[in-house]
């Protein structure tokens, strides 16, 4: 049980893999300007990592290793359509939204790494619940830059005024640099500044 | 003709730069910018790689995948469009795969410098990124050899110019917590506002 248990948890906080490993920062800063985008873009994380880390892990031993990044990509590039076509079926809108970046899960270096690193190694279900973990770590970024960004940016959130705006009447002047892209920037690295003052064994030495 | 071109080139480079306006290929970005010398060989690689896949995936796209594409097989009405994610990063794999076999046999000195950067490029987004901008965009032929070479060196630059940065950060007294990983978000930051001032530039 404790290793299910660390398998999901562990990459939340302690083993981050944006915060830690620098994975998967290609896509998380650029769908982050806006909640609604950044909810949709977890999920589809989400489901990717969970589902090729179970399904990599249950052929791994059936894999050549010369042969074993290319397998995991097309198990993986397979899922990224799944999520791709089911959002343009059934949230278009959203699909034109996110454009290129829903496929670009599939060279999002989280999902890869777990695949190779965890489930080439681990049980089915183990490797499920790591993949649900890193997924859940790399939302908690995304949904933190996306709640800083939409609610300062535009005093909304999920499109929903909570701030009255001073152009509408209200009090709130937005700061219109959290809707540009470079914020994202800087709100990741004040989010891995703030981490690792708490986790100071996180603290990088450079010479 | 050649305006247009000299046009979304230019574009490419600086204005819709590939790593500091859509963010694409950070991991590498970040992970590999420590030396000037070595950001640049990948910097390098990233433009030979992007100049030749996102051509080929241009042909692929038009000649196979899109609607009514296979008409000269009578088949007309098949639209193959879902499939593209796949045929493109294999597409990637396999064009990395063979320039490496091809450097490793005529060209070993380019090798040996390419060498270990050619299979971490499977994986970058930029490379993915541009293919699929280029789908997106519908750029014909001529517009997508010089779109994937314009991103390609506006990556490269990118990448350079934060190793450079980097490598004088050594000296400065960081604080603790920020070290590494979250001076360098700071100044990916930094450069991306610094960017955007191209933004206005019409052509």
């Amino acid at each position: 049980m404790g290793k299910s248990r660390e398998a999901l948890l562990s990459p939340i906080f302690n083993q981050n893999p944006i915060a830690l490993q620098i994975l998967g920062i290609c896509s998380a800063l650029a769908v982050t300007s806006k909640l609604e985008t950044a909810v949709t873009m977890c999920f589809a994380v989400i489901f990717v990592t969970a589902f090729s880390g179970a399904s990599v892990s249950l052929i791994r031993n059936h894999i050549p290793s010369s042969i074993r990044i290319i397998v995991q990509m097309t198990i993986i590039a397979s899922l990224v359509i799944v999520v791709d076509q089911f959002l343009k079926a059934y949230a278009f809108d959203m699909s034109k939204q996110l454009s290129v970046f829903v496929g670009l899960i599939i060279t999002n270096c989280i999902v890869m790494g777990r695949a190779e690193a965890f489930a080439m190694k681990e049980g089915v279900g183990l490797s499920f619940l790591d993949g649900v973990g890193n997924g859940l770590g790399y939302s908690i970024i995304l949904l933190v830059v996306g709640v800083i960004r939409e609610l300062f940016g535009s005093g909304q959130l999920f499109g929903q005024e909570i701030l009255a705006m001073a152009s509408t009447g209200g009090w709130y002047v937005p700061n219109g640099l959290l809707l540009l892209p470079p914020s994202a920037f800087f709100i990741i690295g004040g989010f891995i500044w703030v981490l690792r003052s708490f986790k100071t064994e996180q603290i990088e030495e450079e010479g | 003709m050649l305006e247009a071109y000299l046009n979304l080139f230019i574009k490419a480079v600086f204005v819709e730069n590939i790593a500091l306006a859509f963010f694409l290929g950070m991991c590498t970005f970040i992970a590999v910018s420590k030396k000037v010398s070595t950001a640049f060989g990948l910097g390098v690689a990233v433009v030979v790689v992007q100049g030749i896949t996102v051509p080929i995936n241009n042909l692929v796209y038009r000649h196979l995948l899109k609607e009514d594409a296979l008409a000269f097989l009578g088949l007309g009405q098949t639209d193959l469009t879902f499939i593209g994610l796949i045929s493109y990063i294999g597409v990637i794999a396999a064009s990395v795969q063979i320039l490496e076999m091809f450097l490793d046999k005529f060209v070993p000195s380019l090798y040996n410098a390419l060498g270990i950067f050619l299979p971490l490029i499977t994986v970058n987004c930029a490379i993915l990124g541009g293919s699929l901008f280029m789908v997106e965009r519908d750029y014909g032929f001529g517009e997508s050899v010089v779109y994937g070479l314009g991103s390609g060196i506006g990556w490269a630059l990118a990448i350079v110019a934060l190793a450079g940065i980097r490598e004088k950060m050594r000296y400065s007294d960081v604080p603790l917590g920020l070290r590494g990983l979250g001076i360098t978000f700071m100044t990916v930051g930094l450069m991306a506002m610094a960017f955007m001032a191209f933004s206005g530039i019409q052509l």
